[in-house]
């Protein structure tokens, strides 16, 4: 899937695409239902469009509507079909394009958060340095024994990144992400 | 109430007349259901594939929502062809499936496929039906959203045991949901832009789509009003023909690959294009870089994904297109006193292009030529109630070029998805909802053997359609291609045995009529319309015929390939080898 070979799909006459590629975070809220985010999904893979990151939670019980944050990267055209694409699923209430929301407020880009659990494992010096640079990196030890730890660390997607790049020459063995969560900032909701 | 009691209940609380279907294991209880009423009318067919196709001629030929009824597994995934076309060319479909016990789903049960899964990316929304007491909740809906904003194929699947459990039946309640709510209404501002730049235009042209069939009559009868009152020419594309009549002044004719010359030069040279309820889809807009380059663009749709997708919108209206139609007819007649002198040297123009006589043919007193047949056709029908089916491929154009639609509502094709064998069973389902009417299905040899075995319902239930195959042995449209991308190699598009068509009329219980020679076709054509009953007309045309004029692949609309300079060596030559792979 690469947003630079143009919806091949309307493909009988292809034009070069001439636009950039950018990489944009859509904010989706959804009826909680079964298969909704197959749908979401469907659309996706369906018509050729990226997924970066996806995270997905029931964020209000009551109404059983869930938020399901996208980043995705195509062009500006892609994006604003990426869009109205979204908006045509029957669950889906709204679809806001958090960049282009952020470019308009004037707040540089939207607030973007990512949970990371990282397991390392080692002896002697190696370990000592890993505990050291996740104090550093504000990480949790949320579990440890004489041979490994599990660090909890919450942050933009580069600092984790760099993060697990940093682990990695000291025994790093597992990792695992919850994609990005992201709002706006300000008072106003989505 | 039981849920097979609830689908018939919403099914009469819908105002369902007809319904398209085939039994099976996992809608029996339904099926007895339907046994046990008489307001409810089941047209058995005989593939699942007919019962889709069917409904979908009923939808459009009425204005109404189709629904047809299977069972799971294989009856779901035959029915996963009409949804598709369904969907690409807006029909309001509701498909009812069965499916296996919930106790059972995902055990590979006996005729158990994942329905939901299969048809999300080719219905506009679906259901699986868990619990009975969402079960009428569900099925109102479903017609609520198949009918409203821009129609599309919806799909309920629906477990055994959930048709034999008892619950609380719901009647139909008006905005049944919170997320799905269609924009109508056109944003004024847009319009009132939209009038100014039309009144502004010297070299305008409206293009019009399905859409305005979509809409319903009245918006044809504004789309005429407007024609009227601003003097502009209009074309359409194939799934908007009737909205404007072809005997209407401003006609220019259908425009795209196979369209007319001056409907798309004047495309390719307007200053102000107005697009009604129509998409840019590659068969209308040719290479789009080189697409109508000097024009401003008005594009109105109900659906905001369709906007800027192909062609770049410069006032995008977002609205049903019969209520933007009604704000732009009003504000038109308040505001714009635009001279209809000034669009005389536009006129001037189309009437040279007009000249070229795009559609023409070379007659030919011994065999009957295609485009002949469909003439033929339309003159001895064009006075009585008639309506029009087709299937794919070269017949289908000439039928839309040849054969003039006067009403929206009149022509049922399969333009999105180019299904072939969608006619034999659109027309009978068109035959369903006007039983007194003449409904004929202009066939290809190759399409109709697709679904012909519709022949049999046709039969079944005194529906007198008539087949009228356009029979040259090839896959001509196929055939067409290969003369201009592969260097004449037919591979595989010619039917080396081909059926009786008379005596398999005959077999089905039909009438058969076979007619080869252009001086006996009237008489035979004659035949054909008072006999009362189904009908397969073979009518054998010369085989080597092409449809002409033509966009070829990669070319602009200013590149057309004429008739008369469509030689052999033209035809070889028109595509270079960057359009060979775009096709």
């Amino acid at each position: 899937m690469n947003a630079q070979l143009q919806p091949t799909g309307s493909a009988y006459f292809i034009a070069k695409e001439t636009e950039k590629p950018e990489n944009h975070t859509l904010s989706v809220l959804v009826d909680n239902e079964p298969g909704v985010l197959a749908r979401v999904i469907g659309l996706f893979s369906g018509r050729g469009y990226n997924i970066e990151s996806l995270t997905v939670s029931e964020t209000e019980h009551e109404k059983h509507l869930s938020r399901i944050t996208i980043v995705t990267r195509g062009t500006p055209h892609v994006l604003e079909q990426i869009k109205h694409q979204l908006e045509r699923i029957v669950p889906v209430h709204r679809v806001v394009d958090l960049t282009v929301m952020a470019q308009e407020l004037g707040t540089g880009g939207a607030l973007e958060r990512e949970l990371a659990l990282v397991k390392v494992s080692g002896t002697g010096d190696a370990r000592v340095e890993a505990l050291r640079l996740a104090d550093a990196f504000r990480a949790k030890v949320i579990d440890a024994n004489t041979e490994h730890f599990i660090f909890e660390l919450t942050g933009k997607v580069s600092k984790i990144e760099q993060f697990i790049a940093i682990m990695k020459p000291l025994g790093l063995v597992e990792v695992c992400r919850t994609g990005v969560a992201a709002m706006n900032r300000g008072p106003q909701g989505m | 109430m039981t849920g097979a009691e609830m689908v018939v209940q919403a099914l009469k609380d819908n105002g369902v007349k007809h319904l398209f279907g085939y039994p099976g294991g996992a809608v029996l209880p339904i099926y007895d259901e339907l046994f046990q009423q008489d307001d409810v009318q089941h047209i058995l067919v005989r593939h699942e594939q007919g019962a889709g196709h069917a409904a979908e001629g009923y939808a459009r030929s009425t204005g109404k929502p189709g629904v047809m009824l299977v069972t799971s597994g294989p009856g779901a995934t035959n029915a996963v062809t009409p949804l598709q076309d369904a969907l690409m060319d807006s029909i309001p479909l509701v498909c009812i499936t069965g499916q296996v016990p919930t106790s059972l789903i995902g055990s590979d049960a006996f005729q158990e496929c994942d329905t939901i899964g299969i048809t999300r990316p080719c219905t506009k929304h679906n259901w699986l039906v868990k619990d009975v007491n969402d079960l009428s909740r569900i099925l109102h809906e479903a017609f609520h959203v198949a009918t409203t904003g821009r129609p599309g194929p919806v799909v309920v699947d629906i477990p055994k045991d959930v048709q034999f459990a008892r619950g609380t039946y719901t009647p139909p309640q008006t905005a049944p949901r919170t997320s799905y709510q269609p924009k109508i209404q056109g944003d004024l501002d847009k319009i009132k832009e939209a009038v100014a730049l039309m009144a502004s235009a010297k070299r305008p042209v409206l293009y019009s789509g399905g859409g305005v069939v979509n809409s319903g009559p009245e918006a044809s009868q504004l789309l005429r009003e407007l024609v009227d009152l601003t003097g502009f020419p209009i074309t359409s594309t194939l799934m908007g023909l009737g909205a404007y009549p072809k005997s209407g002044k401003n006609w220019l004719g259908m425009l795209g690959m196979h369209g007319s010359y001056e409907a798309n030069m004047a495309m390719h040279d307007c200053d102000v294009m107005v697009c009604i309820g129509a998409r840019f889809d590659d068969r209308i807009t040719g290479r789009l870089n080189a697409f109508s380059p000097n024009s401003k663009k008005i594009h109105i749709d109900i659906d905001p994904s369709s906007i800027n997708k192909n062609v770049r919108a410069d006032v995008p209206i977002l609205g049903d297109v019969g209520r933007v139609l009604e704000d732009m007819v009003r504000l038109w007649r308040a505001t714009a006193k635009a001279d209809k002198k000034t669009l005389y040297p536009w006129w001037e123009q189309i009437a040279k292009w007009r000249a070229r006589d795009s559609f023409a043919y070379k007659h030919n007193s011994d065999v009957i030529m295609p485009q002949y047949a469909v003439q033929r056709l339309y003159e001895l029908t064009r006075h009585l109630d008639t309506y029009i089916t087709t299937e794919v491929g070269q017949h289908q154009m000439w039928a839309a070029q040849h054969y003039g639609f006067e009403k929206p509502n009149r022509w049922m094709t399969s333009g999105g998805l180019g299904t072939m064998g969608y006619g034999l069973p659109a027309a009978l389902g068109v035959q369903i909802a006007h039983p007194e009417s003449l409904v004929i299905d202009i066939a290809g040899d190759a399409s109709v053997q697709m679904c012909i075995q519709e022949m049999s319902c046709a039969v079944q239930y005194d529906a007198p359609i008539k087949v009228f195959i356009l029979n040259n042995q090839y896959m001509g449209m196929v055939r067409q291609w290969q003369q201009l991308l592969h260097g004449n190699r037919l591979s595989h598009s010619y039917t080396e045995a081909m059926p009786d068509f008379v005596k398999l009329a005959e077999a089905y219980g039909g009438h058969g009529i076979r007619c080869d020679k252009p001086d006996e076709l009237d008489d035979a054509i004659k035949e054909m319309i008072s006999v009362k009953k189904p009908v397969i007309f073979d009518c054998r045309v010369a085989t080597l015929a092409n449809c002409f004029p033509m966009i070829p692949s990669g070319k602009a609309h200013n590149e057309m390939l004429l008739p008369d300079e469509a030689t052999d060596e033209a035809v070889a030559n028109a595509i270079d080898a960057r359009g060979r792979e775009l096709v």
